[in-house]
Formats: C-alpha cells, sequence, structure tokens
C-alpha cells in the first residue's frame, strides 16, 4: 500500500465522488449567494433606515442569527424547520431535494446578515452630505439612494464582501452534517468506502484552497483597481 | 418548552456527567476558552512574526496564515481526527482532537488580530524604543505589544465567540458538547424538534450576544479613553 496513490484522484468510482461534491459545493456556493447578496443589502437599508421599526427589525435579524453558529442553524432548518410547514409543501419538499434546500436556506441567511454589516460599513462610510446634496438636487429618496448612494456604498463594501464569499464558499463544509452531498461528505465518503484519507483530504484541500484563494485574488485585484475615492 | 428544559436542563448543561464524559453546554464553554488561553501564546508569538522585519520569518508564517485562513475548519478537523492517531500512535479522543485543531485555528486568527495591533500604532514608538537603546525584543515586549493588545482586546471577545461557534463542529466527530446532546435529546422525544432546535439557538444567542455587547461595550470605553501614545498632557 503505498502512501499516496493519486490514480484513486484521477478516474474511476470515488474520482467521480469527489468531483460530484466539488461541483455540489460549488453550487450551493452559487445559490446561497444569489441569495445572500440581496438579503444582505435590504437589511443594511433596513438597518441605516429612518424607521425606528424598521431599524430594530434588521438588528434582530442580524443578532439573532449572527450569535447563533451555523451548525445550530443547518439542524434547525433541517430537522426542526419541515415539521412548521403544511402537510402538502412538506411533501414536496421531500420529494425534492430537502439537503439541498434547507442548507441553501440555512446558508444563504447566515451569509446575509454578515453581508449586510458590510454594506452597512460601506454605507455609512459615505458621507452623509452625498445624500443631502443628490436630495437637493431634486432626486427622490430611493432614486438618491439608487443612483448616488448605493454606488459608492458598494464599492467600498466589495473586498470585505469577497472576503465574506470565502466564508461562504468555506461554510458549505458544514452543510454535510444535514447530509447535503458536498465536498466534505464526499471527502468522508471516500475516506470510509476505501481507507484512503490522505487521499481524499487532499482532494478536499486542495478544492477548497483553490476557489478561497481565487476568491481572494480577486479581492485583492478589485481593491488595486478600483481604490476607495477618498 | 417548558417541560422540555425542565427534564433534560441537567443533561443539556452537562452531558453523561458524573457517569460519563463531561459534556453539554460546560464542554462548549470549556472548549471554547481552554482553546483561546492555549492559543494566545501562539496567536501573539505568529503575529510577531507576521509583521517581523525579517522577510525569512514573515513569508514562511503569511503561508500559513493563508493556508489555514483558506480551508474549512471542518476539514482542519477531519485531518486532525485522522492523523493525530497516525502520526503519534495514540488513540486521541474527540475532546482533544477539537481541542487542538481549536487552538491552530484560534492562533492563526489571533496572529491576524495581534498583527494588526501592531500595525494600527504609530511607527515612531518602535523608532522611539529603539533609539532609546531597547533591542528589537525588548522594545516589542516593553512599548509595541503591551499598547497593541490594549487596541485589540475588543476583537479577543470577539474571537472568542467566534470560537464557541467554531465547537460546535465537534458534533461531527461525535464530541457531546451541546448541539450533540440537542440531538440526543431531539432523538429521546422525538416529535418536538422545533422546540429542542429553538432552545439550542436561544442558548448560544444568550452567550454569544452577551459577549458580543461586551465587545462593543470595550470598543466603546477604549474610544473614550485614547492610548496613552496620543494622549500625552502638555503640562505647563
Amino acid at each position: 500500500m503505498t502512501f499516496f496513490d493519486a490514480s484513486l484522484l484521477r478516474s474511476g468510482e470515488y474520482h467521480d465522488w469527489l468531483v460530484q461534491g466539488f461541483t455540489t459545493s460549488l453550487q450551493l456556493l452559487a445559490a446561497s449567494f444569489v441569495i445572500a447578496l440581496p438579503l444582505g443589502v435590504a437589511i443594511a437599508l433596513m438597518r441605516t433606515s429612518h424607521g425606528r421599526a424598521l431599524r430594530g427589525l434588521g438588528a434582530t435579524l442580524v443578532e439573532g442569527i449572527r450569535n447563533v453558529p451555523l451548525l445550530a442553524h443547518l439542524l434547525f432548518w433541517y430537522f426542526a424547520f419541515p415539521e412548521l410547514l403544511p402537510e402538502p409543501v412538506k411533501l414536496a419538499l421531500y420529494d425534492s431535494n430537502p439537503e439541498f434546500i434547507c442548507a441553501v436556506i440555512a446558508l444563504s441567511l447566515y451569509a446575509g446578515v454578515h453581508m449586510a454589516e458590510d454594506i452597512r460599513s460601506g454605507i455609512r462610510a459615505v458621507p452623509g452630505a452625498q445624500m443631502e446634496a443628490a436630495r437637493s438636487l431634486g432626486l427622490g429618496r430611493l432614486a438618491s439612494l439608487r443612483l448616488v448612494l448605493l454606488p459608492q456604498a458598494i464599492r467600498i463594501a466589495v473586498p470585505p464582501l469577497l472576503s465574506q464569499t470565502v466564508n461562504l464558499w468555506k461554510d458549505t463544509s458544514v452543510a454535510t452534517v444535514i447530509g447535503a452531498a458536498e465536498m466534505m461528505y464526499q471527502a468522508a465518503r471516500v475516506e470510509t468506502a476505501t481507507f484512503r484519507s490522505v487521499e481524499a483530504f487532499t482532494f478536499a484541500t486542495l478544492a477548497y484552497l483553490t476557489v478561497s484563494l481565487a476568491i481572494s485574488l480577486a479581492a485583492q485585484l478589485y481593491a488595486r483597481r478600483f481604490p476607495v475615492r477618498t | 418548552m417548558i417541560e422540555l428544559i425542565h427534564d433534560y436542563w441537567l443533561y443539556f448543561l452537562v452531558g453523561q456527567y458524573p457517569n460519563g464524559p463531561l459534556g453539554g453546554l460546560t464542554l462548549t464553554i470549556l472548549l471554547s476558552s481552554a482553546a483561546l488561553v492555549l492559543a494566545m501564546p501562539l496567536g501573539l508569538l505568529l503575529g510577531v512574526a507576521r509583521v517581523s522585519p525579517w522577510r525569512a520569518v514573515r513569508w514562511p508564517t503569511a503561508v500559513l496564515v493563508q493556508i489555514v485562513r483558506a480551508v474549512p475548519l471542518l476539514l482542519v478537523v477531519f485531518w486532525a481526527y485522522f492523523f493525530l492517531p497516525a502520526v503519534t500512535g495514540v488513540k486521541t479522543g474527540q475532546a482533544t482532537t477539537m481541542l487542538m485543531t481549536l487552538v491552530l485555528f484560534d492562533a492563526v486568527y489571533l496572529a491576524e488580530i495581534v498583527a494588526a495591533g501592531i500595525r494600527s500604532l504609530p511607527k515612531g514608538q518602535l523608532e522611539g524604543a529603539r533609539s532609546l537603546g531597547l533591542s528589537y525584543g525588548q522594545a516589542l515586549r516593553l512599548v509595541i505589544l503591551p499598547q497593541a493588545l490594549r487596541h485589540v482586546l475588543p476583537s479577543l471577545v470577539s474571537q472568542l465567540v467566534a470560537t464557541i461557534k467554531a465547537t460546535s463542529l465537534g458534533y461531527i466527530i461525535g464530541l457531546s458538547e451541546v448541539s450533540f446532546i440537542a440531538t440526543q435529546v431531539n432523538t429521546l422525544v422525538f416529535t418536538r424538534a422545533v422546540e429542542v432546535y429553538i432552545v439550542l439557538a436561544l442558548t448560544y444567542f444568550m452567550l454569544c450576544f452577551g459577549l458580543s455587547r461586551l465587545a462593543f461595550l470595550l470598543e466603546r470605553r477604549m474610544n473614550r479613553r485614547p492610548v496613552s501614545a496620543f494622549a500625552t498632557k502638555v503640562t505647563p
């Protein structure tokens, strides 16, 4: 038995499992990101709005979700949440892909509130006079938000948002607890089937490293290309 | 929910202790505090190495920090779980595995916090200390680190919150911390998953929210009282 048997990773059934896991992880990342980002913008706008009730609701969402580990979120959404659904919806959920759907709900909420905080600091970093100037030019509140405030805020928030995306990518691994067939799950499955833990986890490590480092690199390039205007 | 808490509170708090290993919320808290305390010296060392004037020290540290931060903690847990026994020849328990993983993980994050604290100090501090005749080591120990650490105290509390949340991953290797106990209670009572997991979420929330408020208060206090370097009183 060799220490590292690379042929296991190059072809065959185990190769297919690992590649499938990697693809599912990427799908989890994409699906959660697409929901988390608009959610983050919405919560950030709530937290910076003038309405007291809205601000309170935004703060409650952020603190309530952020202070509970992702694992507890996943356990709740997978084991408890379906119990609250009406029967037909519940059956429809179980008929589709409940592990994936529940993982996406948990991941996008968790990532969403973290992104909201980054966007909020972006909004707060834009000088208040910008908003006043936009308003005095005759733009409505929403138009000033959309045309003046948010473009500047997002530009400031992109680097932290990208590092939040790295976190989201790493967090997809936790979905293994509810049996979503992502990278971590498949690596552990290959390990159980073959006892080749070194190969399986090396594959997983390289997969996670590649995507994380690619996103970090994008963040650095962005920060260099579009430095924050002061 | 009240009935559930009434029946299982002790199990939830300490697991099977004293008839078995310590578990539950107590294990979660003990493990996270121990991890942070043990990681502190290592984090300080790595943090200082991260801003070291020597490239040969700075670059390897940067590589280590980048790699550990780029892979999921769960993967590190798995590596440790399968490798520690293979390397040491001793079967390591779940608690030991988790503790070691958390120490490595915290040390790397602390290194970034410490390095950020050092970088936030005005350059003149180090130059001043050096020109007074202190060696680089002395300047760090006597002048730089005391100020840097004061700056980063709120971040340390936030790191404790992150560690508490991270202990939940021990669930996957069967560590009987609070999430694991909650899942066991869930199998015992069977049809009350909603209540069980809401109790679990509330438990984490109270702990972590309390601590993050503490971090917030510390931050505010430190902002109000500027670091002595800037507050030199000019005596008339």
